[in-house]
């Protein structure tokens, strides 16, 4: 599903290069959750943004369900990050001056779905969060629970293979950012792959897989038989 | 994202900030109502200048002489001599004396408006005018220097108030003259129209106005096939007495038409060139404004492309909100101009809108829109979304 090989980004500051990914390769199968751990500028953002179609590596490749992505122009990343992925931000980035449905519809408008099935879609993935009675309320009317809910049923509308969830709980308190979690458990369950991109060893704590980056590699990659809620 | 979206999409951002809106919206409209005004009173100013031409006749030969000292002089004897020589090209002739300053007074009645010119008795062939009522002046009349007038509709309407006017007496700047004749109405027997006149025998206009050369004459070609070798004949005369084309000038109706128009063409390109340039200054504000809202929505941009929408689906929807707001603004500015224009009318100019200027004006302000939106627009969708989604 997610294959990567051999990832270097380098950034020049100045005369100096900055690896912000040093050969970094691994692989995540479909139906798997993966949590990527590090601490800040570890290299777990850079890795999560080329992931998320939205940065290309300065070498390497990247493959995602069989397709080098690795070289590919601005369109043709758009393209992949509309139809194959969604996203979940840990500010949930919902836009505030739409409406909740109408928030959810965004990644179903760039696809060009007609208005009635793309509503449709997005009362769905509404449906599913449990916040189809909200639809008509703004982003603003809601609690951080809700809205990041909200975005998680944006990030499924389009029924995308993977989902990428960028510190999904960073914004919430501990018992709001557990419901999330479980919720995203639940995706899983439900065959959605998922990557979770976090700093916080309680979470990755509680997610089977969990690959460890620091100064631009990997250190770690381990499965667990068990794992353990806080 | 298709148009529809982009433009709903546009509205909701745009009444979003309503006062911004219209703040932008401002420099169009002001641009826009202005052209349609300035244009609409020369296209009127024009048009009135042209009906007062036409009723003038179309065969029409003015001249004016301006002499050039010494003893050469032509007088209307020899004028006369012309058309009597050429039959075939010439139909009649007429001098043409303005008396300037004329006070008309019948009673407590004053009129200060009206022109008063000295003519003799071809006048109503030259003119092709006729009387309605009564006679015209008579040879007799210019010859025994008689205060005999013919006054038009106007003059017959205001002085004498459905009373007949014939054999009537007006004072012309103290003067008495008996109404001998109602001319037929020419123009909308208004104040100051081609109504508003009276004639008298030039010879008694050549006292009234202090002045024994007459310097100015109307003639009138046989047919308008004519007109071109008429000029010639009285064109040669001229020169042969006064031996410089500078001593006087010969022209007739269409050139002068042709004058009028060159110059209400002139007047509005420059009038167009000024609101050009508010228009320009509005562009300019959209484009500000754009910038901004682009700015201000870097995090929104960021989210939107993240979520897969293509370089040109953020391009189209900062150009349509532009195109939005110039094209909101245009139809503001035309209803405003419409209405400006109807409000000078009661400063007694005459309009006429027209609905190139508004079809143009409208299609600049669109076209303003893509210019002046192209820019920030193109700027928003090439920003980076990793950058975007992390600006605050």
């Amino acid at each position: 599903m997610i294959e990567l090989k051999d990832i270097y980004k380098i950034y020049l500051d100045g005369d100096s290069e900055i690896h912000a990914l040093d050969g970094v390769s691994f692989q995540v199968e479909k139906g798997e959750f993966v949590a990527i751990v590090g601490s800040s500028g570890s290299g777990k953002s850079t890795c999560m943004n080329i992931i998320g179609c939205l940065d290309i590596p300065t070498s390497g490749s990247y493959y995602l369900n069989g397709t080098d992505v690795s070289t590919m122009n601005e369109k043709q990343l758009a393209t992949i990050r509309n139809r194959e992925l969604g996203f979940i931000f840990q500010q949930y980035n919902l836009i505030s001056k739409l409406n909740v449905l109408e928030n959810v519809e965004l990644p179903l408008v760039y696809r060009g779905i007609r208005h009635d099935k793309r509503k449709e879609m997005a009362m769905a993935a509404l449906e599913r969060v449990g916040l189809a009675d909200r639809h008509s309320k703004f982003p603003a009317q809601l609690s951080g629970g809700q809205q990041q809910r909200v975005s998680i049923a944006r990030a499924l509308a389009g029924e995308p293979p993977v989902i990428l969830a960028d510190e999904p709980t960073g914004a919430l308190d501990s018992k709001t950012g557990k419901e999330v979690l479980e919720f995203l458990k639940k995706l899983n369950r439900e065959g959605t792959t998922i990557v979770l991109i976090t700093h916080d060893n309680s979470i990755a704590a509680q997610i089977k897989r969990v690959v460890r980056i620091q100064d631009g590699k990997i250190i770690s990659d381990e499965v667990k038989e068990e794992t353990y809620e806080y | 994202m298709n148009i529809k979206q982009a433009f709903t999409l546009a509205l909701k951002s745009l009444m979003g900030s309503k006062m911004r809106s219209f703040l932008t919206m401002l420099g169009i409209i002001i641009g826009v109502a202005s052209v349609i005004v300035l244009v609409s009173i020369v296209q009127g100013m024009s048009d009135e200048m042209v009906s007062t031409f036409e009723s003038m006749g179309t065969n029409l030969i003015s001249v004016s002489i301006r002499g050039r000292g010494g003893n050469r002089t032509v007088t209307a004897d020899q004028m006369q001599q012309l058309v009597d020589d050429n039959p075939d090209v010439i139909g009649a002739m007429s001098p043409m004396i303005s008396v300037a300053g004329v006070i008309i007074k019948n009673g407590d009645t004053n009129l200060d408006s009206t022109t008063c010119t000295g003519v003799n008795e071809c006048y109503k062939d030259v003119k092709n005018s006729n009387v309605q009522a009564g006679r015209f002046l008579t040879y007799m009349d210019v010859e025994t220097k008689q205060n005999n007038c013919v006054i038009g509709t106007y003059l017959a309407n205001t002085l004498f108030e459905g009373e007949n006017p014939l054999e009537q007496t007006l004072k012309i700047n103290g003067y008495s003259f008996k109404v001998v004749g109602v001319l037929e109405e020419k123009q909308n027997g208004t104040e100051g129209s081609s109504d508003d006149t009276v004639l008298i025998p030039y010879t008694v206009a050549q006292k009234l106005a202090r002045m024994f050369m007459v310097s100015s004459y109307n003639f009138s070609a046989a047919s308008k096939d004519t007109v071109d070798q008429a000029m010639d004949v009285i064109d040669n005369f001229l020169l042969s007495v006064y031996s410089s084309s500078n001593a006087y000038s010969v022209y007739n109706q269409a050139e002068a038409l042709e004058q009028v128009n060159e110059m209400t063409g002139m007047m509005t390109m420059v009038l167009v060139g000024v609101a050009g340039i508010s228009l320009l200054v509005g562009g300019i504000g959209i484009m500000n404004i754009m910038l901004v809202s682009v700015t201000e929505r870097t995090r929104e941009i960021g989210i939107r492309k993240s979520l897969g929408a293509q370089p040109w689906d953020i391009m189209s929807q900062f150009v349509v909100e532009a195109i939005t707001t110039s094209a909101i603004g245009g139809i503001l500015g035309i209803l405003l101009g419409i209405a400006a224009s109807y409000a000078t009318t009661f400063f007694d100019l005459s309009v006429l809108i027209s609905m190139t200027a508004i079809f143009i004006a409208f299609s600049v302000s669109v076209v303003i829109g893509v210019t002046f939106g192209y820019f920030p627009a193109k700027k928003a969708s090439r920003l980076n979304p990793i950058e975007a989604l992390r600006y605050d």
